[in-house]
């Protein structure tokens, strides 16, 4: 039997997790005068030594493949900064028979933040309202205009780029000036104004101007290695330092949250923890408690979090904690574009992300699925890497000199697409508690079910189609998959690859079946809050992270406000 | 050097004027950018001019690897080849960590000597340049297969060995100054696509 090693003190506020959501509700929190303690199950990031910005290969012994070049197969850069994976020893989760779910975590200060696109788009009006819309799903309790504001104070705060276009189905910002479009990005948009498809600034969480003391970007492109100048923005070098400023902020790192333990009176009164590093368990105790551990982490220790008052679980009298679970819709394609081979030597970098998209543009039409799509697209003339010329080596085949000459003038020639969409949720899609498996921490697994519906493989459909018709359009050669069977009908992605995990402690006004209110808090335990995408009701066709910052951001105000209120 | 590349003087400089007093960030970008030149300059400083020792690969198997990444992306006129740039070097260090490596490129090299052997009498670096150049184009095509079904291991391996030296030569240094790529720097404002006729 652990001893657990009780801490006297009491925080106002236990926030568990340091990503999008945790690290908004720590500045939040802190900057209204709270004292807020922070459990974070990975280690703390030090951009100094962890970030790998302005690296050439040839300065790494495995040249950016890692050891035994797994690099070249599979998510994993020695480039890139940490920022998470796949598989972690000794914590694993399991998947039902017949389901097939990846889970991407991330065990380091900042979270996921470390990881992510930087896209940072704003659900649309209608986003809020899918069922009164189309009959499919469920109404959020808030509507777009309550959310607003917070959507403000997050892109005011972070510094978002992007233009101001009037798209109903993707509201306009608080924008920095959008940098240049490079020539994919030229090419690209001509094509689409021929079919009619919109393709405007993209709106990327990166700064082009100085913005409360983080410097304006340097169009390296490398966002996905770290940026020792935050000027893109993470959870880590943009919310957590404002929280350390105040001087009422503690971070506990290594600290893999176990269950939230309740009192008599029925509220959450302390948070159990395994302390890595020590192997110890812990107890840190708080006024309130914010659950931000990602969607379906959130999810695993509120149904870990069981007591004889809340025997399914904590928060879970509706029985739908870790119900309604959902990923974007993903399918990739790209075309090889004759009019870029030979272009002139030329600086093609910009920031670590695409600087134009395609916005939701069918929204005024009946389409042959319910909901919509973007789409993201990038290529060009970046710094090689590994495995980049596999393609060519296998077309061009043979050897010499000519071998080589093809690859330069293949380089920079192709741009791939990649759709992202909405799904619905569906009675197959959920995570539970594998009641045979622990993980090394002693802490019970989850266990995924998931199954895409005859709505998502649809929209794959008309992801490629549109694919080909842009590059065709641009005079390209599409390569792409229009197979309508098999494991990937239409390049439809595996569950949980595209790293937006959503509505698995889904708000609502019905404590029946929802298990928070619209303020993020769980209707049966009154200082308990879910502020990550755990709490979304639907997952829209947006990239969440913007979204989960001002839920988070609208939460922790209402907290503040609970709290002046002695109501903690 | 184009006068959009920013000297690191004028990055210093940039960073200086975005910085807020008080800020809690206050430090990092001017410590930032000395430290990535720093760890540039130190490892450009440690990248060893000594003869590499094979990790995995023997002597003269290292030698037929050193040979055969040389005939797949060779020097020319315009650039060195993969053996300059360091391929051989690359490929031992990730076969010594990859069992399946290993069984592709550490078999087929085997393989390719005792092929020439049967055939030719020699071992592979004692063949004629017309016998090399025989026993790799019936093996560097797909389409082989069609009449010898019995070479898909050859063609596995030299398919594999292709694209692990393109690998290790387009990310070196040669390589990357013969593609052209300009990147990687610390520019003040990105200038976007240069006119081109059809772009």
């Amino acid at each position: 039997m652990l001893q657990v090693i009780d801490s006297p003190k009491e925080y106002d506020v236990c926030i568990v997790g340091s990503g999008a959501a945790g690290g908004t509700a720590a500045k939040v929190l802190t900057e209204g005068g709270l004292n807020v303690v922070m459990l974070e199950a990975g280690p703390r990031l030090n951009p100094y030594k962890d970030y790998k910005e302005h690296v050439w290969p040839y300065e790494l012994a495995h040249r950016g493949a890692d050891v035994g070049g797994r690099a070249r197969h599979e998510w994993n850069d020695e480039f890139l900064a940490p920022n998470g994976f796949w598989e972690i020893d000794g914590e694993p989760y399991t998947t039902a028979p017949g389901s097939s779910f990846r889970w991407f975590r991330s065990r380091i200060e900042g979270g996921r933040t470390n990881h992510w696109g930087r896209i940072a788009l704003r659900m649309a009006p209608v986003d809020f309202k899918a069922r009164s819309t189309d009959g499919m799903g469920d109404d959020w309790p808030i509507t777009y205009e309550e959310l607003a504001p917070y959507y403000d104070k997050v892109e005011a705060f972070i510094g978002v780029f992007g233009t101001k276009e009037g798209i109903p189905s993707a509201p306009d910002g608080i924008f920095q000036p959008p940098p240049k479009p490079r020539c994919t990005e030229t090419i690209v948009k001509k094509a689409c104004d021929k079919l009619k498809v919109t393709c405007v600034p993209s709106r990327l969480a990166i700064l082009t101007e100085a913005h409360n003391g983080r410097p304006a970007c340097h169009y390296c492109a490398q966002c996905g290695r770290g940026c020792m100048m935050a000027s893109n923005f993470s959870s880590s070098q943009v919310m957590i330092p404002p929280a350390q400023k105040t001087g009422r902020f503690t971070m506990i790192a290594n600290a893999m949250a176990r269950e939230i333990v309740v009192g008599k009176d029925g509220r959450a009164k302390a948070v159990s923890y395994i302390d890595k590093t020590t192997r110890t368990e812990q107890q840190i105790h708080a006024k309130a408690f914010i659950v931000a551990a990602s969607a379906c982490e959130s999810a695993r220790l509120l149904l870990n979090s069981r007591s004889t008052l809340f025997s399914n679980g904590l928060a879970n009298s509706s029985g739908v904690v870790g119900r309604y679970l959902t990923d974007s819709v993903g399918s990739d394609a790209a075309g090889y574009f004759p009019q870029l081979a030979g272009m002139p030597k030329h600086n093609h970098d910009g920031v670590g992300g695409m600087h134009m998209y395609m916005p939701w543009w069918k929204f005024d039409r009946k389409n042959e699925f319910l909901r919509g799509y973007h789409i993201e697209f990038g290529g060009g003339r970046g710094m090689p890497g590994v495995a980049e010329f596999d393609g060519v080596c296998d077309q061009h085949e043979g050897y010499g000199v000519s071998l080589k000459q093809r690859c330069r003038s293949d380089y920079g020639t192709y741009i791939g697409f990649s759709g992202r969409g909405e799904m619905i949720p569906n009675a197959n899609s959920f995570c539970e508690i594998d009641p045979n498996v622990v993980d090394k921490w002693g802490i019970p697994v989850l266990r995924f079910h998931f199954a895409w519906s005859e709505n998502e493989i649809k929209m794959a459909k008309d992801m490629q189609e549109t694919f080909q018709s842009i590059v065709e359009a641009a005079g390209g050669t599409f390569y792409g998959d229009l197979r309508a069977g098999g494991k990937s009908p239409y390049g439809i992605s595996e569950g949980g690859t595209i790293v937006h995990e959503l509505g698995t402690v889904r708000m609502g006004n019905d404590p029946k079946t929802s298990v928070l209110n619209k303020n993020c808090q769980a209707h049966d335990v009154r200082n308990v809050f879910v502020t990550d995408g755990a709490s979304f009701v639907t997952g829209p066709e947006k990239n969440p992270t913007l979204t989960i910052m001002a839920l988070s951001w609208k939460a922790s105000e209402y907290l503040i406000e609970q709290s002046r209120k002695g109501e903690l | 050097m184009d006068k959009n590349f920013a000297s690191r003087r004028d990055i210093l400089k940039s960073l200086c004027t975005g910085v807020a007093v008080g800020s809690v960030l206050q430090a990092i970008p001017l410590e930032a950018a000395e430290y990535a030149h720093r760890l540039i300059a130190e490892e450009k400083a440690a990248s060893p001019n000594a003869q590499y020792m094979p990790k995995y690969f023997a002597a003269e198997q290292y030698k037929l690897l050193c040979a055969l990444c040389g005939t797949i992306l060779p020097g020319d006129a315009d650039s060195g080849g993969a053996v300059e740039a360091g391929a051989p070097e690359y490929i031992d260090l990730l076969t010594s960590e990859n069992a399946e490596y290993q069984r592709v490129l550490g078999g087929g090299l085997i393989w390719l000597d005792s092929a020439c052997d049967d055939r030719y009498g020699h071992a592979y670096l004692e063949c004629t340049p017309q016998q090399q150049a025989e026993m790799l184009d019936q093996i560097a095509y797909r389409k082989n297969l069609e009449h010898n079904p019995e070479m898909s291991h050859a063609i596995e391996f030299f398919a594999l060995l292709r694209k692990l030296t393109a690998d290790g030569f387009f990310t070196s240094k040669i390589g990357i100054e013969y593609l052209g790529y300009v990147g990687n720097a610390y520019v003040l404002k990105f200038e976007g696509c240069p006119p081109v006729p059809g772009v």
